[in-house]
Formats: structure tokens, sequence, C-alpha cells
């Protein structure tokens, strides 16, 4: 089996699903100049929605794919609601405040819902039931399933068409001039708190599918799985250029790459048994079991936060999120 | 009743008092212009009408309704529109979207016959139509804000220095063209530091000094006045 094509398979799986992530997170910072660091948690609320569905009609002999997507349809409106909630509640009141009260409160807004979560659906881990019947497919010596597949395409469907509502449509010309200059476009006739809230309920709507996606890809969903997976698609979106649409689509999924490549290759590369005489015992142990590995493929979220440090460092715009030609 | 009637209008920041007790009309069809030194309370005026800054005190009447109260965005609805200082265009947005936004409060279908007249009234935007606005020179800035505002077909229209920071020909460029837009029925209240070129486009004038209006007259007796022509004109005691 090639590992480089394999990885690069699964990596784009997990990095379309952190593109959808990341573009919750651009959209609202572009608009509001907010992280909403409670974004993971409504991909986890999604999960969860769609979990609960799947679950109780796993059993009613209904088609696979007709579960899921009833799951999905269940799990967007609560998740545009939430997302919606949240903005209305929680951040609206923050508008003119200083830009740390609302990010304490962004945390403070993610631990309430990883909490609610936890009242509802358990501490558990709650295993998807196994509907979907997995094949396998060979592409250049590695193998690629259905439900990647369909993440993926469903994924760029996804990502072309949110393209087309941001730069193509009444809406989203309004939501780019907000982000632009609020003041100007309320003098223009922009409600610019309907233009929030519906920045809030699409990027809400996005981490419910992603939510579903990874709860079916992973097959577990659990009431703390949102913070990593949310920090991850934060780092993709800080990575394309925060606040950039078409950055936070490129960011997610060259994380994702980047990630499944390093977990890929680090066992490989770590194993001290291929640099032989260093001492007797390790000799004597590469004898035994043939590797000695410093750090295996549980390493994987190291990856991603060393890119975040990277980006940072080297280029804290972003791959794409340079602004030129703001004044004349 | 006049189109727009401003009484006893007071603006505050924190404990200073930027503007303390404005009364002032503008007529349907008239091109009013109100001028005065950096800092005399203007430009804090013009935003307190729109509702873009709190009034303190006093009343603002559009068309016979108070409006201090509304949002920003109904007004627009109605026919009142700013362009602000410093031209406020969406940087990132080209210039066709920029335009299109001016019309984003109108429903009825006629946007693009207006898109039309906006290129005739401004060939240099038709060529740019599909460049972004922050790529323009500042009078093509200056162009674009106020083509947006006639998008949406206003009855008043609100200019906060139109002139400011371009060079004098596009100065005077820009200043033919709001005498052009007075000349085609929309209401304007110009605002403007270039007193000379405001009073001689407009039919009447405020001046205003620190946050009271010190004279109100026609332009004609406002560019005889020995005051302002001292203060405003740049001519010397003598």
């Amino acid at each position: 089996m090639d590992t480089f094509i394999q990885q690069l398979i699964n990596g784009l799986t997990l990095g379309a699903v952190y593109a959808i992530v990341a573009l919750g997170y651009t959209m609202v910072y572009g608009i509001i100049q907010l992280i909403n660091f409670a974004h993971g948690e409504v991909v986890m609320i999604g999960a969860m929605v769609a979990f609960t569905v799947i679950n109780a009609l796993a059993g009613s002999g209904l088609p696979p794919l007709a579960v899921v997507l009833i799951g999905t349809g269940c799990a967007i409106p609560v998740c545009v609601l939430v997302g919606y909630a949240m903005e209305r509640l929680a951040y609206r009141p923050l508008r003119r405040a200083p830009r740390l009260a609302p990010l304490i409160t962004a945390i403070g807004v993610s631990i309430i819902l990883q909490n609610l979560a936890m009242l509802v659906w358990s501490r558990n881990i709650l295993a998807f039931p196994q509907i979907i019947d997995i094949k396998l497919y060979n592409i250049a010596g590695a193998t690629i399933t259905n439900v990647q597949i369909v993440i993926i395409l469903t994924c760029i469907l996804i990502m072309v068409a949110l393209a087309a509502l941001v730069y193509r449509t009444r809406l989203g010309t309004a939501m780019r001039a907000t982000a632009q200059n609020p003041q100007v476009a309320g003098l223009m006739g922009i409600d610019i708190n309907r233009v929030i809230a519906a920045t809030f309920a699409i990027g809400a709507g996005l981490a419910a599918v992603a939510g579903v996606m990874v709860g079916t890809y992973y097959g577990i969903a659990q009431y703390t799985m949102g913070s990593i997976l949310g920090l991850k698609a934060f780092t993709a979106a800080v990575l394309g250029g925060i606040g950039n649409v078409p950055g936070a689509m490129l960011g997610g999924v060259v994380l994702g790459i980047v990630e499944a490549l390093g977990a890929g290759y680090i066992g490989t590369y770590t194993d001290l048994c291929k640099i032989s005489g260093i001492s007797d015992w390790l000799t004597q142990r590469c004898a035994n079991d043939g590797h000695f590995v410093l750090f295996g493929s549980n390493y994987q979220d190291v990856f991603a936060f060393a890119v975040l440090i990277m980006v940072l460092v080297f280029r804290p715009s972003g791959l794409l999120g340079e602004r030129v030609g703001d004044r004349a | 009743m006049s189109l727009l009637e401003v009484e006893g209008l007071e603006v505050h920041y924190g404990g200073i008092r930027a503007v303390k007790g404005v009364d002032l009309v503008v007529d349907e069809g008239e091109l009013v212009c109100l001028i005065g030194a950096n800092g005399a309370g203007k430009t804090s005026t013009l935003k307190a009408i729109c509702g873009l800054l709190p009034s303190h005190s006093g009343s603002v009447r559009y068309s016979g309704q108070e409006i201090s109260k509304k949002p920003v965005y109904e007004l627009p609805r109605r026919g009142l529109v700013l362009v602000p200082e410093g031209r406020g265009v969406f940087p990132q947005l080209t210039v066709a979207e920029n335009l299109a936004m001016g019309a984003y409060a109108r429903r009825d279908g006629d946007v693009a016959r207006d898109l039309e007249r906006m290129h005739g009234l401004f060939p240099r935007l038709a060529e740019r139509r599909s460049q972004t606005a922050g790529t323009l020179s500042g009078g093509e800035q200056q162009m674009l804000a106020i083509g947006r505002a006639l998008m949406s077909r206003p009855r008043l229209l609100l200019l906060d220095e139109p002139s400011m920071g371009l060079a004098p020909l596009m100065v005077a460029k820009i200043l033919e063209i709001v005498r052009e837009i007075a000349r085609q029925g929309v209401t304007i209240l110009l605002v403007e530091q270039n007193a000379k070129l405001a009073l001689e486009i407009a039919g009447r004038g405020y001046v205003m000094e620190s946050g009271v209006l010190a004279l109100a007259a026609d332009s004609k007796s406002l560019l005889a006045d020995p005051r302002v022509r001292q203060a405003y004109l740049g001519e010397g005691a003598a």
C-alpha cells in the first residue's frame, strides 16, 4: 500500500471537514472581528443531534443514506438556532465593548454548550450505529471509502455554494460591505444586525454538516469533541488568512493533508532502529521487535499546532490574508 | 413644511458639547451649504441628523417626521442618504458592487437603468466597474461615493466634505457634479471647509463656529460679508 497516496486521501477528507468548520470562524471574524471560540461546540452539537436521530432511525428499515440525510436535516436547524442565539444573547450586547470582552464570552459560551451537551447526551463516548455499508475502492495503490468520497464531494459542493453566496448574491455583497465598513453599510440601508445574524446562522449550518460528517466518519461523538476540532479549524482559518473565505478553504485542506502526512510518516522517521550503533541496549531491543519509535501517529495533533505557531511567526496574515488596496 | 427641519440639536462627546443647539432648515429642491472651520461641529451635526451619533437634545424632522430615534438603515428607504466624510467606499468591493450596495434599500427593478445613468454621469466609473474601489484615486472614490448615494434615488443628499484631500482641479470637478445633481432636482445639504467654492454653488449657507450657527444668509451676502471674507475666504483684516 502506498502510504503517501493513502495519507493524501485521508488528509483530504479531514481537511475538507476542517475547511467547512474554518469557514464559520473566518466569516464571523471577517464581519465582527470576533474569534468565536464556541464554534467548535456547534459542530459537536450537530454531531450529537445527528447521533440521536440516526440512532432512533437505525432500526426503522429506511435506507442508510436517507437516515443520514434526515439526521443532517435535523442537525442543521438546531445548530442554526444555537448560532443565532449565541450571537443575539452573548455577542450582540458586547458589540461596542473592548475586543477582549466578547472573546472571553466566547470561551464562556463554549463551556456552557459543552456542559449542556453533557447533561443531554451524557459524558460517554457515543458510538454511531453502523448503518452504512462501507465500500472500498482502489486508487493508485491506496484505498478510498465511499464515506470519504461522499464527504469530499459534499464539502466541495458546500464550498462552491458558499463562494457563490458570498461573491454573487445581494446578501453576500452586503456581508462583505458590512465587514469592510459597518457604519457606511448602515447608511446604504443595510440592517447590519440582520447581516451579522445571518453570518452566524450560515456558519452554524456549515458546522452542523461538519458535525454529521465527523460523527459518521469516525463513528463516534462525545461532548468534548468540539474543542480540539474547533481549535484545528481555527488553525486552518489562521493558516489561510483569517477573514478570508477562499483562505479558510485552502487552509483547511492544507492542514488536513499536513496532519495526515505527518501522522503517516512520523513513526518511520523517528524509528531509532534505522540508526544503527547508538547503543548496545538499542541494538538488542531492535533485534527483538524491529522498531523503536520515538514519536508515533498519536502525535498527529502536534502538527496542526506546529503549523499554527509557524504561521503566526512567519506569516501572521496567513496564506491568502493579504489586505491590499485599502486606501488609494 | 421644509424637507429637513433641525431644531435645538445638541451633540455631546463625553463631557464635551460639540454641537450646542443648532437650528437649520432645508427646503425641497434647495442646495444649502454648511461651512466652518475644522472642529466647528459640522460633521457631528450631519452624523446626528442621520442617527450615526446620538443627539443629546433637540429634534430632527425629515419630511415632517421625527427621525432622530430611527435606526440608521431605515433612512435610505425614505430617501435620506449621507455621503460620509472620507468617502467611505467599500475598498475591497468592485466599483459595480459598491454602486449596487447604494441601491440596497430599493426594491424596484429599475436599478440597471440607474446604473447606466451613473455610468453616464461618471464615465470613469464605467471604465473601472470591475476594479476594486480601493485601487481608485481619491477623486474617483469621491465620485463613486456620490454615485453610490445617488443609486438609492435620494430626495435629500447630505454631503460631508466631498472636496477633502483632493487636488484643486478635482475639487472643482466634484463641486460641478454636485451642482449638476442639484439641478436634476435632488435636495442637497453640503458641508464644506472650502467655503468659497461651496458658496458659489449653493443658494444659501450657514456658517458654523464652535458648535453654534454664527451666520445664516443667502450665498451672495455671505460671500460679501466681511466676517466671512476674513475668516474663511483668506482675506486679510484690511
